[in-house]
């Protein structure tokens, strides 16, 4: 067996890494879409004017509500069969897109409830200090509230990136080829191995060094932000 | 001239009415208590002087330029707001220094971001800003705070913050200070360091309004006490005779109430 595994290794870290790369782009481009679009989310559930506020938090009941792998679906089939219109293209690239938009909506929402709480974290006193001060709202809200709002939101962000990078395999459902695709392939027959489950199990470590990475990148940044007490 | 009149402020929050029509004027270099029990209305009226809620009727005047009136409700600029406001400085309770930043920042901050408005900031970015310091600095020397100024306000005691929150009012120069009870959120050791500075204002003839629970001091450090129940101002006068010989039932049983 293990003249097999050196035999096999190499050839299974060459699918694995392709699969992974595909698993970071999601990651990447979830991030990159659903921290600003969380930040509007928030802003929208504390709105002033009550028919937005209660929209907004039934979007965000929904989408925290359903599972995400549901999600997946119906964002990816939705329009091809019930539209009649496969918006998304076909192909990797069109399984991608559709992912990347489901994974950006399902985070925003759970961003926006995040900062929400950083938001509404910072004491009122702060503001008011900056308006007695003669600040402007943006010069409040960008030297004086931001950064107490960071350093709030850093531990429960850290959890919740953590978490995506783990969901990111959810998107196996609609067959996008990241690393778990890349890993079960082995189960059937790719690339000459065939009836092999150990590249699935495999798939673990991958996720396992790079949420290693995350912590550490997270646990720097708290304790950069350690310097005052908020 | 009084450098602040204040007329008729009425405030309502749901269908409370908070403050029944107040007016009073102060004379500049003057310094004003306003006492009474929590519900008068006293902090709200500070509150409304200061922009942080809008009075419902009424009419502030400081200097000579109108700062709001009900009657002519016209919708000005974040700058003319910013004008007015900064007539006027106010010291709160908790204190509310910016965490992140050290106390020589939590004074010059705002006096920073002022200076960007200045035509010349660009060409003499360097000389403001080493001015801005100076006077920060010198003013943090007065209120005996020179060898914190590189601590950050979660490293200071309560009396040291309420010191720090007080250089960063005066840093603006106003023309009248308010203090929101500056002391009660301190130790009953760390009060006498607070009224202390507050009494070298005095000295120094800056015009201020305090909020205050301390009678004793009321007494001795200001020209003038204001006693408010239920929304109104129910006696006013000189400090002295008013804390010693209160004419009204009402102010008769707070200061039975207080001494008890």
């Amino acid at each position: 067996m293990f003249d097999n595994f050196a035999t096999q290794f190499p050839v299974v870290f060459d699918a694995l890494n392709i699969g992974f790369l595909q698993t970071l782009k999601l990651f990447f481009v979830t991030l990159a879409g659903a921290l600003p679009l969380g930040l509007i989310i928030s802003f929208g559930s504390m709105s002033r004017f009550k028919p937005l506020s209660a929209l907004v938090k039934t979007i965000v009941w929904i989408v925290r509500g359903s599972p995400l792998m549901i999600q997946i679906m119906i964002i990816y089939y939705f329009p091809g069969l019930i539209l009649d219109n496969n918006i998304w293209g076909t192909g990797e690239q069109g399984r991608f897109i559709a992912c990347s938009v489901a994974f950006i909506v399902n985070y925003a929402c759970y961003f926006s409830e995040i900062y929400r709480g950083g938001i509404q974290g910072v004491p009122k006193g702060q503001q008011e200090a900056g308006q007695v001060l003669g600040m402007t709202k943006s010069e409040i809200f960008f030297r004086v509230t931001l950064l107490q709002m960071i350093k709030r939101i850093v531990p429960p962000m850290s959890n919740e990136i953590i978490t995506l990078v783990k969901d990111t395999s959810l998107s196996r459902i609609i067959a996008l080829q990241e690393i778990i695709w890349a890993g079960s392939a082995f189960l059937k027959s790719s690339r000459g191995i065939s009836g092999e489950i150990w590249p699935l199990f495999f798939t673990a470590v991958y996720y396992l060094a790079f949420n290693g990475l995350l912590t550490v990148l997270f646990a720097r940044l708290e304790k950069k932000l350690d310097y005052f007490k908020s | 001239m009084a450098i602040l009149e204040v007329q008729n402020i009425c405030k309502s929050f749901d269908n409370t009415e908070v403050l029944k029509g107040v007016s009073f004027e102060l004379e500049q270099g003057k310094v004003l208590s306003i006492i009474g029990s929590s519900g008068s209305g006293k902090t709200t009226l500070l509150r409304c002087i200061n922009f942080l809620e809008t009075a419902d009727a009424g009419r502030i005047t400081v200097d000579g330029d109108v700062i709001y009136d009900s009657e002519n409700p016209t919708r000005i600029s974040q700058k003319a707001r910013r004008e007015k406001q900064l007539k006027i400085g106010l010291v709160f309770q908790q204190f509310n220094l910016f965490p992140q930043y050290n106390v020589l920042d939590n004074v010059m901050l705002a006096m920073k971001l002022q200076a960007k408005e200045r035509p010349d900031f660009k060409k003499n970015k360097k000389a403001i800003y080493a001015e801005i310091e100076k006077k920060a600095l010198s003013i943090l020397k007065k209120m005996g705070l020179s060898e914190k100024t590189k601590n950050y306000p979660c490293e200071l005691s309560g009396g040291q913050q309420q010191r720090v929150s007080i250089a960063r009012a005066m840093a603006l120069e106003p023309k009248i200070l308010f203090f929101d009870e500056p002391t009660s959120a301190l130790d009953p050791e760390l009060t006498g360091e607070i009224l202390k500075v507050i009494r070298e204002l005095a000295e120094e003839h800056m015009t201020m309004v305090i909020v205050t629970h301390e009678m004793n001091f009321a007494k001795e450090v200001s020209d003038k006490i204001i006693f408010m129940d239920d929304g109104v101002i129910a006696e006013e006068g000189d400090a002295k005779s008013l804390i010693e010989n209160p004419q009204t039932d009402r102010l008769k049983a707070f200061l039975s109430k207080i001494s008890d």
